[in-house]
């Protein structure tokens, strides 16, 4: 069943971020994206991290997908529509795909593959994420949040016409 | 104590220079008081009164250590004797023979600065301490020679003594330097010496170390500076051009014998650049007009024989020719100085005549100093000449025929000099008017007379001094060959000389100076020239061309390529950087 | 179709990464290309979290929960660049903007 379900996603997964690419329109790259992230948030609770597969959907497929689409819609891009890809770029493209693929295949150790490899998944997961969050890591996670507010500034800062 | 003899005449050229400058008096006064501390100084230490103070470590390397210190062997004494003696007296004359000169300040100063460096290369006990001092006295030299530095001919013997004497040096800086590399001590140490037995290097460490005193006791090739450094002051001339500063090459030979000799090649060599320059400084003797030229012609012949005399492996005969030289020259180039201030810088003999009768106490004191130079028996000159016979008869006969001639010659133009000079009729106004010097140029004179008589005789004990035991083997022939060469000389000269009012014969060869002024204008010229412009080529070419603008051309078009990766294309930037990152996986992994 | 093991999440992981880079490079639209870098990110996060599991740590998803977040900023600074960067060029295309300074 999980064998099943993995590939299922994988192949979601992947498909979809192939037309991320290949969609002539924005809206549709766009759209495919959000299947991507969704078939991805799938992937995550299939490893049974079911706390992230959460935030992957609020975060990416709810805040971040709804932005880029603003976006698009704000710009109006359609006029950008249909433009024609090159075939030095796509050339280029492929061949960094091999290469890059062959270096990461390489990379993968052989021990990966054992059947065995993957235990049982961490349960309760949602409860140690916290614990480390504002125990181990409470000082990265006050950083980022600094952070949010110093992207907000600087979002209006940048947003605004005339400062 | 012994340090006085140094900084007496250092701290007096500092004050001269420093504070004294616009007072011309004082600054005369301290000049002549660190003269006569020097001397008194010297006497003592001869006297044996004052030892040599211990050296003080100056430069304390490993393999490299050189010292402050003092030698004060009977070689130094001596010298230090004749140079702090004659220096006084010097000192003493110039009061008078500069009384007139506004930058009088300036050259007691300059003179006093001399005297410390001098006494710094007869005191040195290392090859560097002795360099130092060598190029101190060098620029002391050209300081003075270039005295009167308005006058075009001034400044230019100045330079031309300077780049001479830059030539000499730097042989001598390499034969230093060989030899410490040789024998890792800078020391006069001729136990370290031995390290150069037997090796090739030797023959070229000795010649190498020759070069400084070719260059400073004015031997052929390099003597062309020593005439024209007569553009100085009479009193520098004496002082530093006859009796010290060219002497100073051959004490250096004195000093460093022990290298010397542990290469009878180089000796050989040694031996025959003095015995030619003697012969070839004679010969031009003889046909120069000035009487300062004369006199340093002669004192070239004289530097001769004493640079022959080493090359015979004698250095007593050397420095006892070198002492008595020092008296007689240094009173010739008073007198003549003395006669020059009578007659308002008039240096032509032909022009002269007839100046003994009015100025007698120059013409008998230069008639003694210039019979003591021709070798007339029973003065100085005899003596020591008879000695560097002697020793060249031992060696090398052939030397000692051109030494025999170069006598002759010597007797001749001394003869020429004084008859047309001081005896028969006055041949121009200036003469006429002429009045003898004031009593402090006259008083050197007569000191240094009675030198230039008494030097020689064995009591006055130079020569024991020095330790030389009387020769065994005299040969009789060799006085009797002086004595007839110095006949002839002087009969010639009189029978020439006798009754003439202008030049009765000219030899251009010689009047030209053998032609060695136009040789190195000409070859000179000629290879600074085509050197030039090959360095010009390589500079406009090479360096300008293929370097300069060769290296920007390469540096713009690597810009101007790389401008076009660096084009502010993000697809390219990450093109680029993937196929990095990719690399660096491969690279990890992919084995 | 057994169970999948670790091998199979990275080799997931890199060929998506792989998709996300050919897709920077391809296009040429500034938008789009934003797109694919979340996808890079994303393919990282699918790994972190499949070691996250095979190392039975919660840490690596403690990691992605901060890639995410730096993601979302990201995100947000960079479209709001985007879109002044728009209103000067009136274009989103990357080859069209190559300078540092308008």
């Amino acid at each position: 069943m999980e064998g099943i379900l993995f590939w299922f996603l994988a192949l979601v997964l992947l498909g979809s971020a192939v037309a991320v690419i290949t969609n002539r329109s924005p809206v549709a790259s766009a759209l495919s994206l959000v299947t991507m992230i969704l078939a991805l948030a799938g992937l995550f609770g299939l490893l049974g991290a079911y706390f992230l597969a959460a935030i992957q959907v609020w975060v990416y497929a709810g805040a971040v997908m709804v932005l880029f689409l603003f976006i698009i819609m704000l710009l109006d891009l359609k006029a950008e529509e249909g433009m024609p890809l090159r075939a030095l770029g796509v050339g280029a493209g492929l061949f960094l795909v091999l290469f890059l693929g062959v270096g990461i295949w390489h990379a993968i150790p052989a021990s990966a593959w054992e059947a065995n490899g993957l235990r049982a998944a961490v349960s309760n997961d949602a409860a140690s994420i916290g614990h480390l969050l504002f125990g181990a890591y409470v000082l990265p996670f006050e950083a980022v949040g600094f952070l949010l507010l110093v992207a907000m500034v600087g979002v209006i800062v940048l947003s605004k016409r005339d400062v | 104590m012994a340090w006085l003899l140094l900084f007496a005449p250092l701290s007096s050229a500092l004050l001269v220079w420093v504070a004294l400058r616009r007072h011309p008096q004082a600054s005369e006064a301290v000049s002549i008081l660190a003269s006569l501390i020097a001397f008194l100084t010297a006497i003592g230490i001869v006297l044996g009164r004052i030892e040599a103070p211990a050296p003080l470590a100056w430069i304390d390397l490993p393999g490299l250590r050189v010292e402050i210190g003092m030698t004060l062997d009977a070689l130094a004494r001596l010298m230090l004797l004749m140079v702090t003696g004659v220096a006084f007296l010097i000192h003493v004359y110039s009061l008078g023979y500069m009384a007139e000169d506004p930058g009088r300040a300036r050259f007691f100063g300059e003179l006093s600065l001399f005297l410390a460096s001098m006494i710094g290369i007869v005191v040195s006990t290392n090859f560097v301490m002795m360099y130092v001092f060598w190029e101190l006295v060098g620029v002391s030299s050209y300081l003075l020679i270039g005295f009167w530095f308005e006058k075009n001919p001034a400044a230019d013997a100045a330079r031309k003594a300077f780049l001479a004497n830059r030539v000499g040096d730097f042989g001598f800086l390499l034969g230093i330097l060989t030899f410490w590399s040789v024998c890792g001590t800078v020391a006069f140490d001729p136990e370290a010496a031995r390290a150069l037995a037997g090796n090739w290097l030797a023959p070229m460490t000795a010649l190498l170390l020759f070069c400084g005193c070719v260059g400073k006791s004015a031997q052929i090739p390099l003597h062309v500076w020593l005439p024209d450094a007569m553009e100085g002051p009479t009193p520098v001339s004496a002082l530093i051009h006859a009796a010290t500063m060219v002497a100073a090459g051959v004490y250096m030979l004195c000093r460093i014998f022990f290298v010397l000799e542990l290469s009878p090649e180089a000796l050989l060599v040694i031996a025959w650049t003095g015995g030619i320059t003697a012969l070839v400084a004679a010969l031009i003797a003889t046909q120069q007009d000035d009487i300062k030229r004369v006199l340093a012609y002669s004192t070239m012949s004289q530097l001769g024989y004493m640079v022959l005399a080493v090359g015979c492996a004698s250095t007593t005969a050397a420095m006892f020719h070198l002492t008595t030289h020092g008296f007689f020259k240094a009173l010739l180039f008073l007198g003549a100085g003395s006669v020059l201030h009578a007659l308002h810088h008039e240096q032509d003999i032909w022009r002269m005549g007839g100046v003994g009768r009015k100025m007698p106490l120059t013409f008998v004191t230069f008639g003694i100093g210039a019979a003591a130079l021709a070798g007339i028996p029973g003065l100085a000159g005899f003596f020591s000449k008879e000695e560097i016979l002697q020793v060249a008869a031992h060696r090398a006969p052939g030397l000692f025929w051109i030494a025999a001639f170069t006598a002759g010659l010597t007797a001749f133009y001394m003869t020429r000099i004084t008859l047309v000079a001081f005896l028969g009729q006055p041949r121009t106004e200036v003469v006429t008017h002429a009045k003898e010097s004031p009593f402090v140029m006259g008083l050197p004179l007569i000191v240094l007379a009675g030198l230039a008589v008494v030097a020689g005789y064995p009591f006055f004990g130079i020569m024991r001094y020095l330790g030389g035991q009387e020769a065994g083997e005299k040969s009789m022939l060799v006085p009797a060959v002086s004595l007839i060469a110095v006949i002839l000389g002087l009969a010639a000269g009189a029978i020439h000389y006798g009754r003439a009012i202008r030049e009765p014969m000219t030899i251009p060869l010689f009047r030209r100076k053998f032609y060695f002024d136009e040789i190195y204008d000409w070859t000179v010229l000629k290879l600074q020239e085509e050197s030039a412009r090959l360095l010009s080529w390589i500079d406009q070419w090479v360096i300008g061309f293929l370097l300069v603008r060769g290296g920007a051309f390469a540096v713009s078009l690597g810009g101007e390529m790389l401008r076009l990766v660096q084009a502010g294309n993000l697809r390219e930037y990450a093109f680029v950087f993937a196929l990095g990152a990719g690399g660096v996986l491969l690279w990890l992994f992919g084995r | 179709m057994g169970t999948p093991t670790l091998g199979h999440y990275l080799v997931l992981s890199g060929l998506l990464f792989t998709i996300g880079l050919a897709g920077v490079i391809v296009r040429r639209d500034l938008l789009i290309m934003y797109m694919c870098l979340e996808i890079m990110l994303n393919a990282a996060n699918l790994s972190l979290v499949a070691f996250s599991r095979f190392s039975q740590q919660v840490r690596g998803q403690v990691l992605v929960f901060f890639v995410i977040t730096v993601a979302a900023v990201e995100v947000a600074v960079g479209l709001a660049l985007l879109v002044s960067l728009y209103r000067m060029k009136r274009t989103t295309k990357a080859e069209e903007i190559t300078a540092l300074k308008f």
